[in-house]
């Protein structure tokens, strides 16, 4: 029976030669990952009353990122239970490295064909490696953490073919967020998208995560991209094992639910209004929008590349005196490798604030929550009403090009006007 | 009797689980549950009531507060035309009934009704209408039927004790 990548790592995760769409199987676990939130304070009264032990402690990695670093008497004592544990319970342990997304990859712990399931919505972003991992809530995780399994529905696939390649200034940010306009935050009806295509193939891992992380805000349980030679390197880099690609890909005649064709060639730059990244137009759709916070973060948002292209923007230039530029980087080595290539000191030249390797103000944590009627330009995943601060607070949504471009000019801006030809 | 809360599409979890109350008690959080878009929900809603809402409710995070908070206030059961898949799985695991329904059912906020987790209806005591839902798989109405995924595991982890 042909079968898509999401059914082939089912298959294989549930013991089965073969699962079909629709058919509700228990799977095995390869890993568990788990952050400072959702993980060690609510997991463990669980485990507790199950009398459990973890069903596999080298299959576990806890990440602190959602708390760090730590702002106040209360989310200190979340941090510290976490520390403690890490050590109790001996699993593998990042502790204010940066966002569980971009560190778990970065540390070599994700490879094709791993079926996994993570402590976060996020999650998603593992697909990226063609991996098949999704995000569950904390009791879920006790159960799975506890058992080493978990039922799940084998998703039907909805393939999304990137055409074309995208032009200058044009980021893995606006195809996403273009998607999230035409398919709808429910349009990926908990099934499993598949990106492919030319534009895609064309994306460093960097850009590929930020397609699969973003599978979330379709609605999709999670987003996948068949393994390749970047792919490959990339794990290979970071130290991990990368297996083979050649097993992790859709057979060429395995039945998709959906296939949607999207031209990346002709995308314009995408915006979304508040409050949700369904409200995506392009750039030109949004004349004279002053902003008052610029924010580059997040695993969607702040990883090297797109400190890499906000700094294209910002070299030389420097954020008009009424917005206020946030720049929190996804992790420490992304922010090291930044910092090598003076990306770092172009954003404290623009006249940036650098924030902790942290979720920070994405997820609403942190100390520095939009205040009442505040207008944000951000990076991030998520624009809904209230989630980085005051209910009153106005959040659009951008690429790291059309956020440090707004930096500058102060309003919603083309960030194609600041980009020479040839560059991007 | 019950009554039903009336809610639109796209309730997010940041709404009924604001991020500025994660660290806070459940209680405390609680509070907070869904006063971004009906202010006074917390406040009104009392144990057995129901939600009535549209597409891709608690869509977003992972964060299950967002169920717990709703079984907190003693919401005793979710009918939605779609649910946000992570959401979903969490209602079911903390043992809160949820019910995909795309057709429309006829009601007004604050309507009395019953809903029947086991035979899968949702009643409306002004009109008399029984809206039938589709049932709960039978290993979600197991999941259910035991309070949730930790009595359900406690029952298998007690199993595995008792069989050497």
């Amino acid at each position: 029976m042909p079968m898509t990548l999401a059914q082939k790592i089912i298959a294989r995760a549930a013991g089965r030669a073969t699962v079909s769409p629709g058919e509700v199987v228990t799977a095995k676990v390869d890993l568990a990952m788990i952050h400072d939130s959702g993980g060690p304070r609510r997991v463990e009264p669980i485990l507790q009353r199950l009398g459990a032990p973890l069903f596999d402690k080298d299959k576990v990695v806890l990440i602190s990122d959602h708390f760090v670093p730590g702002s106040d008497a209360t989310s200190a004592g979340i941090l510290d239970l976490t520390r403690r544990w890490a050590k109790a319970r001996d699993v593998a342990f990042y502790d204010g490295e940066g966002i569980c997304h971009v560190v778990l990859p970065e540390r070599g712990h994700l490879k094709p064909g791993m079926f996994v399931v993570g402590g976060d919505s996020h999650s998603p972003t593992g697909g990226a490696f063609g991996a098949y991992m999704f995000g569950i809530g904390a009791t879920e995780m006790a159960g799975v953490l506890a058992t080493g399994e978990i039922w799940i529905k084998t998703p039907e696939t909805i393939l999304i073919e990137c055409k074309g390649r995208l032009g200058i200034g044009l980021t893995a940010k606006d195809i996403m967020l273009a998607l999230c306009a035409r398919l709808g935050m429910d349009g990926g009806r908990y099934q499993a998208v598949h990106y492919s295509g030319e534009a895609i193939a064309a994306l460093d891992m960097q850009e590929r995560m930020t397609l699969s992380n973003m599978a979330a805000e379709l609605g999709a349980q999670t987003g996948l991209i068949a393994p390749d030679r970047v792919t490959l390197d990339y794990i290979a880099a970071a130290g991990g094992d990368p297996g083979t690609a050649a097993e992790w890909q859709s057979d060429a005649d395995a039945p998709v639910a959906e296939h949607h064709v999207f031209d990346a060639g002709n995308l314009a730059p995408q915006i979304a209004a508040p409050h949700s990244p369904a409200n995506a137009a392009p750039v030109g759709d949004y004349p004279a929008t002053p902003i008052d916070v610029a924010y580059i973060g997040a695993c969607t948002g702040a990883k090297y590349i797109d400190l890499r292209r906000a700094a294209d923007i910002l070299r030389g230039r420097a954020c008009a005196s009424s917005v206020r530029l946030l720049v929190a980087p996804a992790s420490k080595r992304d922010q090291a490798r930044a910092e090598a290539e003076g990306l770092m000191r172009v954003f404290e030249d623009s006249g940036a604030t650098i924030l902790p390797n942290a979720c920070g103000i994405c997820a609403g944590y942190g100390t520095a929550r939009l205040g009442e009627d505040v207008t944000c330009l951000s990076s991030t995943a998520r624009n809904f009403k209230g989630r980085m601060g005051a209910a009153s607070s106005q959040v659009y949504l951008g690429s790291p090009y059309s956020v440090a471009a707004a930096a500058i000019t102060g309003r919603i801006t083309d960030p194609r006007d600041f980009l020479p030809e040839g560059q991007g | 009797m019950a009554r039903i809360f009336i809610f639109g599409d796209a309730i997010n979890t940041d709404v009924l689980a604001p991020g500025q109350y994660m660290a806070a008690t459940l209680d405390e959080l609680a509070r907070h549950c869904l006063e971004s878009v009906d202010a006074g929900f917390a406040a009104k809603v009392r144990p057995g009531d129901i939600i009535l809402a549209g597409r891709n409710f608690g869509m977003g995070s992972s964060r299950e507060q967002a169920a717990q908070a709703l079984l907190h206030l003693g919401i005793a059961g979710i009918v939605a035309h779609s649910f946000g898949g992570i959401f979903y799985r969490n209602a079911i695991n903390l043992g809160l009934p949820v019910f995909a329904h795309e057709a429309a059912i006829e009601a007004e906020d604050g309507d009395a009704a019953r809903l029947d987790v086991e035979a899968a209806t949702l009643t409306l005591e002004r009109t008399g209408t029984v809206n039938r839902l589709e049932p709960l798989p039978g290993f979600l109405l197991d999941l259910i039927r035991d309070g949730g995924l930790v009595p359900h595991l406690e029952k298998r982890f007690a199993a595995k004790e008792r069989t050497p």
